[in-house]
């Protein structure tokens, strides 16, 4: 299994890793992956923090267990960073991808035993604009999709078009915004270090 | 040729469910079983399925009701979890002595207490001796191909006896990854109509049910309880190979995952099984010949046909995800070796329990299992033992 990526998503309970977790395992299966999507699952409550999991590969899966040396961390929340070893175990050799505002001194300062790849994306903003409300989940998806290359940039956006419009039968109202949201995030992800 | 589906292993049963349609569910819902009855009562809102849903209002009277439906000839299904399974304790010794083919699902979780709802076989190991056929799936697809083959083996007429489908709680019932699914009209078609020999509302030919039984008549009742649960080796064995010409996928009592040459072999249940397959292939990379054997079919247990599997080997590791507490060994170890002892088999073996209350078992654990048994000696110091246990061992 040389070609298994394996994320860790980090958030906190109603903030939706979980479910970008399992939106990003959908993409990579439609796209003809192999794939898991799966959350650890602790005493559940708005707030507390999470962790979940994603493996990806050309070839079928067989481990079952948690994820201890990704290659990319995805963070969903900032004020994690100083209470989460969030890079434990992250490979030098992929990155982390920080949902945040804080300048990148702080960041690297922060990360500073962590010597792989530091970015960042005011996932907020992006969620604000694009959708009127606090949805961090789908810029982050777009974010890591950017930094892991998982899939080109245009099947992840086919793709997701198509999971909206199923997921949202009821509400195409959202469609448009949450494909902006996308769309600003892939643009607006940026390299700190 | 199936369809390339993404579903979590709850999804999977209760669309193994959906697909078998049957006469009635009755559950209560219990974490992390939750979702199968959650889905499945869907499907019944939606009349995507014609069962009789029943609500019940505990455990105890969800498996009540099954006993009640599958006497009165109707196919009945229902799902649970540790302290739902402990809640029905009574009514499970009764849905086999009364020769009910229920299937359940059983989604494996810690019995409390202290409270705890992450994955172990604790519940699974306490009904071990309950006379339920117990089958394990590592993964979304084998919890899906086991659910679609259960009604075929319990409803048969040699064998009668009610059928558990086990698989790790959160681990894989609460996981997203690929499944190949069978299409509907082919599982309506190899799952067949439910045409009992004998039922309660069978006006023509009147039964009673659950009569008083004592010492003239239990004894030789209990023995044919035996009788069905050996016969169900076979049954469980063509009802797998008429399952293979539909999917292709083979099943047997147990999977030999590179046991032909193997010299190191690790015996394990569910979940793990996928570890310990990663484990040994990395293994198998650095020269050291490593294998799997993963038991499908717990109970009734093939002893002889594992005996057999093992002769080759140099050491045997046994892993039990449940402490029987017994000061002896955990229960898939016993089996094991009372199996190896009838084959005048005396392989060095250990036992080793593991992943209690969920704690995580990782491939480096698993390899550390093979790097013991690559120094254990003859006869073993301590085969009763620990692993991912924090502090003394």
């Amino acid at each position: 299994m040389d070609n298994l990526i394996e994320i860790r998503w980090h958030g906190r309970g109603g903030q939706g890793a979980k479910t970008a977790s399992l939106l990003l395992a959908d993409a990579a299966f439609n796209t003809g992956k192999y794939i898991q999507g799966f959350p650890e699952y602790g005493p559940e409550r708005m707030g507390a923090p999470i962790t979940a999991y994603n493996r990806i590969s050309n070839t079928p899966i067989t481990i079952h267990s948690n994820i201890y040396e990704p290659d990319y961390v995805v963070v969903v929340d900032d004020t994690l960073l100083e209470s989460v070893n969030v890079a434990a175990g992250l490979k030098e050799t992929g990155a982390i991808v920080i949902n945040t505002t804080k300048d990148n001194e702080y960041l690297k300062n922060v990360l500073k035993d962590y010597k792989g790849e530091i970015y960042k994306i005011d996932a907020r903003k992006i969620s604000i604009e694009a959708l009127g409300k606090y949805f961090p989940n789908t810029p982050m998806l777009a974010a890591i999709v950017k930094v892991s290359k998982i899939m080109t940039e245009e099947e992840f956006l086919n793709d997701m078009i198509g999971s909206f419009k199923h997921k949202f039968a009821k509400k195409p109202e959202v469609i448009d915004g949450n494909m902006k949201a996308l769309q600003m995030a892939l643009e607006q992800v940026e390299k700190v270090n | 040729m199936g369809i390339r589906e993404r579903l979590s292993g709850n999804e999977a049963v209760a669309t193994a469910m959906k697909q078998i349609n049957p006469d009635v569910v009755a559950a209560f819902p219990i974490t992390p079983s939750t979702e199968i009855p959650q889905y499945f009562s869907t499907f019944v809102s939606n009349g995507q399925v014609d069962t009789n849903f029943v609500a019940v209002e505990s455990e105890h009277s969800a498996m009540s009701a099954c006993i009640g439906s599958e006497s009165a000839g109707a196919r009945t299904m229902t799902a649970t979890s540790a302290n739902g399974l402990s809640l029905m304790w009574e009514m499970i010794y009764i849905a086999s002595s009364l020769r009910l083919p229920i299937v359940m699902s059983l989604v494996n979780r810690a019995v409390s207490g202290p409270l705890n709802i992450h994955n172990d076989h604790s519940d699974a190991m306490g009904a071990r001796d309950s006379g339920w056929i117990q089958l394990f799936s590592e993964n979304n697809q084998e919890a899906y191909d086991n659910t679609i083959m259960a009604n075929r083996i319990a409803e048969h007429k040699d064998v009668l006896l009610p059928l558990m489908v086990c698989q790790d709680g959160f681990i894989t019932s609460h996981s997203i990854e690929n499944i190949e699914l069978i299409e509907d009209d082919k599982v309506k078609e190899f799952v067949g109509k439910y045409t009992p020999e004998h039922y309660l509302l069978d006006s023509e030919n009147p039964m009673a049910v659950g009569p008083l039984d004592l010492q003239a008549y239990l004894f030789e009742h209990k023995a044919q309880q035996a009788i069905a649960m050996k016969n169900a080796k076979k049954v469980i064995l063509e009802v797998a190979e008429e399952f293979e010409k539909m999917t292709g996928r083979k099943y047997g009592l147990f999977e030999e995952y590179k046991l032909e040459d193997a010299e190191y072999v690790i015996v394990c249940m569910n979940s793990t099984a996928g570890t310990a397959k990663a484990a040994a292939d990395e293994l198998r990379a650095n020269g050291v010949k490593a294998g799997v054997l993963k038991v499908r079919v717990f109970r009734p247990f093939p002893g002889e046909e594992i005996a057999k599997a093992l002769s080759k080997a140099k050491a045997v590791a046994v892993l039990d995800k449940a402490d029987s507490l017994n000061g002896q060994g955990g229960a898939l170890y016993e089996d094991v070796v009372s199996g190896m002892y009838n084959e005048k088999l005396t392989i060095p073996t250990i036992n080793y329990v593991y992943g209690i209350g969920g704690r995580d078992t990782t491939v480096n654990d698993i390899k550390s299992v093979y790097s013991d048994l690559e120094k254990l000696e003859s006869k073993p110091e301590n085969p009763y033992r620990y692993l991912g246990l924090r502090g003394d061992k």
